[in-house]
């Protein structure tokens, strides 16, 4: 098992959708929110995701074949 | 007692100790260093650091490190010059230019971060040394690596420039091209500095690395004969650059150095990549992340780990942000070497136009103490100005077409 955190945006015309319980029910993984500020336009969360490692990526995938933007915790490392 | 006390959570304030840890259990903010002010206020004092070494080291009682010894000992304390020519252009009585372009060993500020980033890595039991970066990062790394005789990873995209790889190279680290985009990069290299027993620079030891660039502030102040600016720009890419100029000044004030913090710190971004300025002009807290499309690469971070913090320090000192054009950057680089003899980077070009932008806005007053950050050197993005400086006159080898050419008169000759 293995626990990978990441910081998620979402698009405007995303922020109404369940996605962290849909991704929780369509994948075998823990979603563990820690950090979240989600408003009219703009919202963003701080996201633990717990399973094994091809589940949590295929997750990963989901996430983002969702509309949603997946980045590391740390943002962008690449300096 | 140590002078450091722990590690501290940027958003919910839970401690930590001083490991190579970097993101907070409980919420997942960032991890910064937290010191034992008082302690380190009986050791330290204007003398004693006038009397210490002509580095950054020089402010070894403010950095996060144990020592005596230090990795990377000539980094810093690099010149502030009196920028007469270039304040008469702008219509400033009194500007400085911070001039990192001649820091040491690879001509950048990254040494400052990376010198104080390799020294905890050693002082924290670790062999092996690694970054993720398209330029400057890489090159302090690689450098300081070998001469610390240190195993050194260098991450790289696939598509990066060859003059560009050749400078990682050269040291001789392991230098590993990534096939795929610039996120699949910044993905691969969270995991791997999740999964190894590294030091990776920017990430584990972030907390260590990025308090660096505090030397910047505590240089600033001494060379100034210990007083603040009253107005600083400063380059942003992640931002932390900034925030830990603002948190240098304050510490000087903490620890009893300089009796006021007047300063406002002010950010420069370019337009193809602003994320963070385009947040403070819209007055908003967040940024958006951008794709970067700009030739000033090495501040192309389009999803700025401290861009939040940027945001607030320049609002808590009263300062402003602006981004300029590539081609007022390449004008900001040409003014730079014509007036001050300094050739500066893309990110010095940024540093200039926004300079430029709030002088004429009026947001530095004329009577202003100004210091303005130049943190690299031309040479090392000189295909930015290619096809901006000019050619030279070409003359066939004669005396008569070289007098000719230059309108020589017995008391001397003039422009071609």
């Amino acid at each position: 098992m293995s626990n990978m955190r990441f910081h998620i945006r979402f698009p405007e015309e995303k922020i109404k959708e369940p996605v962290i319980y849909q991704i929780g029910k369509e994948y075998q993984v823990v979603t563990n929110v820690r950090r979240a500020d989600v408003r009219e336009t703009t919202g963003w969360m701080d996201l633990e995701l717990t399973g094994e490692t091809a589940e949590i990526e295929r997750a990963v995938e989901g996430l983002r074949k969702k509309g949603v933007v997946v980045d590391p915790i740390e943002l962008n490392v690449v300096e | 007692m140590s002078k450091m006390k722990a590690l501290v959570c940027r958003e919910c304030g839970k401690e930590y100790p001083t490991k190579a840890i970097h993101v907070c259990e409980m919420c997942f903010g960032p991890l910064e260093v937290k010191y034992n002010y008082d302690e380190i206020k009986k050791s330290v004092s204007r003398k004693k650091i006038e009397e210490g070494p002509r580095s950054m080291w020089r402010y070894a009682d403010l950095l996060p490190v144990e020592g005596p010894t230090f990795l990377g000992p000539h980094a810093g304390f690099t010149p502030l010059v009196r920028a007469k020519n270039l304040g008469a252009f702008l219509g400033l009585d009194e500007l400085y230019i911070k001039n990192d372009t001649v820091n040491h060993p690879t001509l950048s500020f990254k040494d400052r971060v990376v010198a104080v980033a390799l020294t905890r890595a050693r002082e924290l039991g670790f062999e092996t040394v690694a970054c993720a970066s398209t330029g400057n990062l890489a090159n302090s790394v690689a450098a300081h690596a070998a001469s610390a005789g240190m195993r050194c990873y260098v991450f790289i995209p696939g598509d990066l420039e060859a003059a560009k790889v050749l400078g990682n190279l050269i040291y001789k680290p392991n230098v590993v091209e990534i096939e795929g985009n610039y996120d699949d990069v910044n993905r691969l290299c969270s995991e791997i500095a999740g999964e190894h027993g590294w030091a990776f620079v920017n990430i584990n030891i972030r907390p260590y690395y990025a308090e660096g660039s505090k030397t910047l502030a505590f240089e600033t102040v001494e060379q100034l004969g210990w007083r603040t600016p009253d107005q600083v720009v400063i380059p942003m890419a992640s931002g932390s650059l900034l925030t830990k100029i603002w948190k240098g000044l304050h510490e000087m004030k903490a620890l009893g150095l300089v009796d006021e913090v007047r300063t406002r710190v002010n950010g420069a971004q370019a337009e193809g990549c602003s994320p963070i300025s385009t947040a403070f002009k819209s007055g908003r807290d967040f940024f958006k992340p951008v794709k970067p499309k700009t030739i000033a690469k090495s501040l192309a971070i389009g999803n700025p780990a401290d861009g939040y913090y940027a945001l607030k320090a320049t609002a808590e000192s009263r300062g402003a942000m602006d981004m300029v054009s590539d081609e007022e950057v390449v004008e900001g680089i040409k003014l730079l070497a014509q007036t001050e003899g300094i050739f500066a980077e893309t990110a010095g070009g940024v540093t200039i136009g926004v300079l430029r932008k709030l002088v004429k806005q009026g947001t530095i007053k004329k009577s202003d103490v100004t210091v303005a950050y130049i943190t690299g050197n031309g040479l090392k993005t000189q295909e930015a100005v290619i096809d901006a400086v000019g050619r030279p006159v070409r003359i066939q080898p004669s005396l008569v077409a070289f007098e000719k050419t230059f309108k020589m008169g017995k008391n001397g000759g003039g422009d071609a």
